[in-house]
């Protein structure tokens, strides 16, 4: 949405330093991706509400129609549940399609064939079908977005069995993780965030792709884990700069993938550190924050010196104007704050 | 027994919604709501030169298979041995097989939670139906679907949905990776007169008719939504009108005689597979049971047993054979030895599911996520 491109813009970090390798925006990252996934395998489409138009949904399929043609790169009539239904038959039988979305709001529309259809359906005929395909979408935040334009719906769709979820935070992942979502044999959702996509980064060229269901060490530390994914990330590590300057050293880990979640490299944090900060782009109850608490106490509960924290959304909808939106949405003070309160 | 009874269907079969015909639909509801406007075993002259004694025997054997199994399940269903919710098909057999002797193997079908007819007419295996009813390990999906999720992909049988108007908008999807790929593949997707009020219906017949997806929207109209009549559900208007609304062909046809659904399916077919995109057809016909379970429930009232009786009189066995007979196609001897055949087929599918292992807890993990 154009109205918030200043708010955008104005939290791109520095860029990094080009003898690194090829700097490129998080959109083009995306862009290639959907550009080699539809070069690399005739069944793979890419249909969208304005995937064709001159925004191009935010410029990430800019110029794929003219490459691959109308048939394989299009515009869908505003049909939510049905288009998602032809996705999931179209991939039953042989396809691989990338349904993107402007926002997961429209994608609460579709949820019949999403989880009752696309992710049963392995399942329910016994293997003899697949169900490659593909459900992009971008989180919104900010400049009146408000309850109905900016719901990160991770949470909701955590308890369901035969869905992979992918939140990347970086340019890197999100053309690594959306090459391999679009070659994983499952529906996969892919939630962007809005706000990091005006983000610069080392991107490799050509075909590469980042493991689904493998978190990374986003900075080390000893004291406290912050544990997430997404545009929370961001400001886990923005939190972990603030608390460094106190002597408080914390590991960022970003989980890359929300499901399957990688338990391993929280476990191996927490063991060292005893402390976990849960950290997500939403509501609290319920999501990637309550699995992550859980998780330290079933299974880690032996190295806690400190309860489990968490910082997301409160029991709340999202307000659409910025006077109550900043003290809606948490920031790296209030992680960091969480952070301090468990070395106390 | 069977009446020969005009006047021709598709004519004015409901007239113009307005406050004096509402009244009098009240008063019919008292007994009959929906009657049969069909032309009953005069239906079937026009479509009787074009074919060969064998097809027509063999649309016969397919439906008194499924008569015959139907009613096997039914008679058994009360001793707990098929623990899964059965939706019967009886009174709806020739829709089924009209309707998918006018595909070939290599096309799809796609069905919703009355399931039996349209598997068994695909094609589907017996042994693996009722192997699926006892929830054993040999079932068609190995005991993850029962009655509502009788797929086999082997034959075409692609995908089944247990919530209404599931598998519509999976069966455009089917047709738009054949249209893709190049195929030469129709796919048709069975779905009832509920199906038509649901949102995910009108996104689907649109998309369908945009892209000329080839793909047949076959719509079997019995009138009922569980207990809920058409008349509380919609204004009063012919389903199939509503759908042309899609810039489709669509058209309606007697859902009791088997040579007019396969003349009307063949025509649909044909029409997809050389490009020319989705055809809708309704075709009325009466559920003679329940919804779901075994037995008939019109004795709770929210049908007339005059109207149960009504159609019964134009069941889609009963009249089918009636016109064989009388065309010198078929007689005692010749029904009694069919009559045995499929008798014993049945005997040996129940003992095959019933001597069938039962899935272990190791299956209960497999299939979750694919490779």
């Amino acid at each position: 949405m154009p109205w918030d491109e200043g708010l955008v813009n104005s939290l791109v970090y520095d860029a990094p330093d080009p003898s690194e390798g090829r700097i490129v925006s998080y959109v083009k990252a995306i862009n290639e991706a959907l550009t080699i996934g539809l070069a690399n395998d005739p069944a793979v489409f890419v249909m969208g509400q304005g995937v064709d138009d001159p925004s191009a949904m935010f410029g990430t399929t800019r110029g794929l129609q003219h490459h691959f043609g109308p048939d394989r790169v299009f515009d869908t009539p505003l049909s939510e549940e049905g288009m998602m239904g032809v996705c999931t038959g179209a991939a039953m039988n042989g396809m691989r399609p990338v349904f993107m979305h402007n926002r997961p709001d429209f994608v609460l529309l579709a949820f019949n064939q999403l989880v009752t259809h696309a992710a049963k359906f392995h399942f329910m005929d016994n293997g003899q079908t697949t169900v490659p395909m593909v459900v992009w979408a971008a989180i919104g935040r900010g400049w009146g977005s408000g309850a109905q334009h900016s719901q990160a719906i991770q949470g909701l769709l955590l308890g369901v069995p035969g869905l992979k979820i992918v939140m990347p935070s970086t340019p890197y992942d999100a053309k690594g993780l959306l090459l391999s979502a679009i070659l994983d044999n499952n529906p996969v959702c892919v939630f962007e965030h809005r706000w990091l996509m005006k983000k610069d980064g080392i991107v490799p060229d050509g075909f590469y792709r980042v493991p689904l269901g493998k978190g990374t060490y986003r900075r080390r530390g000893r004291d406290v884990t912050i544990a997430g994914a997404s545009h929370a990330i961001e400001l886990g590590l923005q939190a972990a700069t603030q608390l460094e300057a106190e002597g408080i050293s914390a590991d960022v880990i970003d989980l890359r993938t929300i499901k399957p979640m990688d338990e391993h490299i929280i476990l191996e944090s927490l063991e060292k550190t005893g402390r976990i900060v849960a950290v997500d782009t939403a509501w609290m109850k319920g999501g990637v924050c309550a699995e992550i608490g859980c998780l330290a106490a079933e299974k880690g509960f032996h190295f806690l010196k400190a309860p489990v924290a968490r910082v997301g959304l409160p029991d709340i909808p999202t307000p659409a104007g910025y006077t109550l939106e900043q003290h809606y949405y948490p920031d790296a003070a209030r992680i960091a704050a969480a952070a301090r309160s468990l070395l106390r | 027994m069977i009446r020969d009874q005009g006047p021709a269907f598709l004519t004015d079969r409901i007239p113009d919604p307005g406050p004096r015909i509402l009244a009098r639909t009240e008063h019919v509801a008292l007994t009959i709501r929906y009657r049969y406007t069909g032309e009953g075993a005069a239906g079937f002259e026009r479509y009787h030169g074009s074919h060969t004694p064998e097809f027509l025997r063999g649309l016969f054997f397919s439906m008194l298979r499924i008569r015959r199994i139907e009613e096997e399940i039914e008679r058994r269903y009360h001793q707990d041995q098929m623990k899964t919710p059965i939706h019967l098909v009886i009174g709806q057999e020739a829709t089924s097989v009209g309707a998918c002797a006018a595909l070939a193997q290599t096309d799809l079908l796609y069905s919703s939670h009355r399931t039996h007819g349209n598997y068994l007419a695909k094609g589907g295996d017996l042994k693996a139906m009722l192997a699926e009813m006892h929830c054993r390990i040999t079932g068609c999906v190995g005991s993850r679907g029962g009655s509502m999720h009788l797929i086999d992909k082997r034959v075409g049988m692609a995908g089944t949905s247990a919530i209404v108007g599931g598998a519509v908008p999976i069966a455009v999807g089917a047709g738009l990776a054949a249209q893709m790929k190049g195929e030469d593949r129709v796919t048709m997707v069975f779905l009832g007169d509920a199906t038509t009020e649901e949102g995910v219906t009108s996104e689907s017949l649109n998309f369908a008719a945009l892209k000329r997806v080839p793909v047949v929207f076959f719509c079997e109209n019995n009138f009922y939504s569980v207990q809920s009549p058409l008349s509380t559900r919609q204004p009063a208007r012919d389903l199939h009108r509503w759908a042309a609304t899609y810039q489709m062909p669509s058209v309606a046809v007697d859902g009791v005689n088997v040579l007019a659904v396969h003349d009307a399916a063949a025509r649909a077919v044909a029409r997809a597979r050389s490009g020319e995109g989705p055809t809708f057809i309704e075709a009325p016909v009466y559920r003679l049971r329940a919804h779901g379970g075994s037995g008939d429930d019109t004795h709770t009232g929210y049908r007339h047993i005059a109207e149960r009786e009504h159609w019964e009189a134009f069941d889609p066995v009963a009249l089918f054979e009636h016109v064989l007979r009388k065309k010198d196609l078929l007689d005692d001897q010749a029904l009694d030895g069919i009559e045995r055949q499929i008798a014993n087929e049945i005997v040996e599918a129940f003992e095959f599911a019933l001597n069938s292992p039962n899935p272990t807890k190791e299956d209960l993990t497999r299939h979750v996520y694919a490779e």
